[in-house]
């Protein structure tokens, strides 16, 4: 990391940078989130109200088939526990004090001078999650994170570092969330990915914001060689506006990446999804489906690969449906490539659900909402396979609850 | 078991069905003879209730209900089932799924899919990438579990090669014929269809009793199955409804 004083004036002068895409938040009319919650032992201790908001992200109290549990609850990290020998799973704070060399990873990633959201990040010293798969090591289980929200007109800020070091592997499942209480907050989520050589990171994420909260992540993503990285997203749920374009850099030969997004956009609601994935050495591959639906809410495909090196297959797929008069759906692939060695490819659909489709189920007896409802969960999780049980079946219960048979 | 009154219907503006009045018997099997475009899959579609059918005059009668504005999932449960010719391709729906979705819960999937040589074929998506055999077995194993009283089977032989056409045969003998009872009543047809077909190979495999022949939207003739066959076979369509429309 470049000296700090550097870091601050690069940071201060970001502060007015708005993003590239989505709606400009005032940063100004937002105090930041408490820093010093209370610490819970156990997930099971946490308040009923909260512990609700968490479970319905995926994560589950008694932390079952988890091989750790870290909660943020506004900015703090109120619980951390792991039972892998394999893993290391604590503040960024603490890790930051305990490891000097973690200097070479922080802000490396994610630029400070990003746009005004990192900047405000890294000026408010955002604390967040270190995880660590240790060389050599598979963490058998996955890990749990929520990133929750609990106080309204604040920021979350947040910034996490996940290293997964030569030859290890590592799940992990997040869930995102605000209080019913905190909707008109801002979540400015920084998140840095280090995969080294050989190593392989599955990272899930599940959300349920509030209908009026902003959603501002940066992410960036570096691999190693022969390095895997498999990114999950799903939104499912109202939110107010969510912008998210993390970026992954395929740094080492053989290494690739694969970026799933299955999105829901309500009406009201602005979802600008997109990934990047920069290739920078031979033999690397990359892979981005999106799959989303409008309901009546805005809804941006976005979906970027640079072929940066020779020899390298990328593929980027965004298919979208619109089931209401209302919403509007943009989906933007692009391709870019520097040598002629490469294999690039996309493809984007935007339409309705075929007739002929809703009618041959029905000719089997299926009422028209059923058959709605086979279609669409079959269209968003049915083509991606090897999504997390907890993803599918919050993608089952939105098909369900939105009644898209009407 | 069924019986249609003067119905037309229209595709785009465009009248496909001019005035087709038949019946089919409870327990009876009809053939449906017809050139190509003279209404043939439009009038089974019809029947079943597809969207881009339009009726505009006439009724259908199904088990004595006016079901001319019913639904099709209704006319699905009150035992109409089709074998479409070409049915859609669903992204990301397993054949499973919508096979467990059409029956009732009664019968074993697996059973009834290894009998259609379709078991590897229930966790591939509904259609997509199967072949022309494939896609006549996916169709008859959903019919199977859906176990309509009355079929509707478009072109049930076209493209499968002849040890497919066997399978398929015998699988559709099995859905019209009761194989429970004894006696005189075992082997009894307990079940109703209307077969479309233009090669007449599905006639080895069920005891079809009666045919019709559709032209420009409108039925020209009845006869004995294998009568009116042959006749199109030595005359073609044309001479065989000069000749059939006097006695008709």
């Amino acid at each position: 990391m470049p000296d700090g004083k550097v870091l601050r004036k690069k940071a201060e002068e970001a502060l007015k940078v708005r993003g590239t895409y989505g709606r400009d938040y005032e940063l100004e009319n937002y105090e930041t989130a408490s820093t010093d919650r209370e610490q819970y032992e156990s997930l099971e201790d946490i308040a009923t109200e909260q512990r609700k908001t968490m479970t319905d992200v995926g994560v589950l109290p008694n932390a079952e088939g988890r091989s750790g549990s870290l909660i943020y609850m506004d900015n703090s990290v109120v619980h951390s526990a792991s039972s892998d020998q394999g893993l290391e799973l604590i503040s960024t704070k603490e890790a930051m004090a305990k490891y000097d060399w973690l200097k070479d990873y922080a802000w490396r990633a994610v630029a400070v001078d990003k746009d005004k959201y990192t900047a405000r990040a890294f000026l408010e010293d955002a604390n967040g999650y270190f995880i660590r798969a240790k060389a050599g090591k598979k963490v058998e289980m996955p890990v749990q994170t929520c990133m929750m929200i609990d106080s309204n007109k604040r920021t979350q800020n947040v910034h996490n570092i996940i290293i997964v070091e030569e030859g290890a592997s590592l799940d992990i499942i997040t869930g995102c969330a605000t209080s019913g209480h905190a909707s008109e907050s801002l979540h400015l989520g920084i998140s840095e990915i280090y995969v080294h050589e050989n190593g392989t990171l599955n990272f899930s994420m599940i959300h349920n914001w509030g209908k009026e909260t902003g959603v501002r992540p940066r992410t960036g993503i570096e691999l190693g060689k022969n390095a895997k990285f498999v990114n999950n997203y799903v939104i499912m749920k109202p939110a107010g506006s969510v912008q998210s374009y993390p970026t992954c850099y395929l740094n080492g030969e053989g290494a690739s990446a694969k970026f799933n997004s299955i999105a829901i956009s309500h009406p009201g609601s602005e979802i600008d999804l997109g990934s990047q994935v920069v290739m920078n050495a031979p033999h690397t591959s990359a892979e981005i489906l999106s799959r989303s639906i409008t309901l009546g809410g805005e809804m941006i495909a976005r979906g970027r690969l640079v072929g940066n090196a020779t020899d390298i297959r990328a593929h980027l797929e965004c298919r979208s449906l619109i089931m209401s008069e209302e919403g509007r759906t943009l989906a933007i692939p692009e391709l870019e490539a520097m040598f002629p060695d490469v294999e690039m490819t996309h493809e984007a659909a935007v339409g309705k659900i075929a007739r002929e489709q809703v009618e041959y189920l029905m000719a089997r007896g299926i009422d028209e909402d059923a058959a709605v409802g086979m279609i669409v969960r079959g269209f968003l999780e049915g083509s991606i396979r090897g999504l997390p049980e907890s993803l599918r079946q919050e993608i089952d219960e939105a098909v369900n609850m939105a009644n898209l048979g009407n | 078991m069924l019986r249609i009154e003067d119905l037309h219907a229209e595709v785009d503006g465009k009248e496909v069905l001019s005035g087709v009045s038949l019946e089919v018997p409870s327990g009876q099997t009809c053939v449906l003879f017809g050139p190509n475009g003279s209404g043939k899959s439009t009038l089974l579609h019809t029947l079943m209730g597809f969207g881009q059918y339009k009726i505009t005059k006439g009724k259908i009668f199904f088990m004595g209900r006016d079901v001319t504005d019913l639904p099709i999932h209704e006319r699905a449960r009150m035992g109409m089932g089709i074998l479409l010719q070409r049915p859609p391709n669903i992204v990301g729906l397993q054949l499973k799924d919508l096979v467990n979705a059409a029956g009732d819960g009664h019968l074993d999937i697996d059973q009834t899919a290894k009998g259609l040589q379709m078991g590897p074929f229930l966790e591939r998506d509904v259609n997509v990438g199967f072949s022309g055999g494939e896609i006549k077995r996916s169709e008859l194993l959903q019919l199977s579990m859906q176990e309509p009283c009355f079929l509707l089977l478009d072109e049930p032989e076209s493209g499968v090669d002849m040890e497919s056409i066997d399978l398929i045969g015998k699988k559709i003998h099995d859905l019209l014929y009761d194989k429970k009872g004894c006696g005189w009543e075992k082997g009894n047809r307990s079940k109703s269809a209307l077969v479309i077909t233009h090669t007449g190979q599905i006639l080895n495999y069920i005891d079809a009793d009666c045919a019709y022949v559709i032209r420009g939207g409108k039925i020209m003739c009845k006869g004995r199955p294998r009568d009116i066959l042959r006749d199109i076979q030595e005359k073609g369509y044309g001479e065989c409804i000069k000749c059939r429309m006097v006695k008709f």
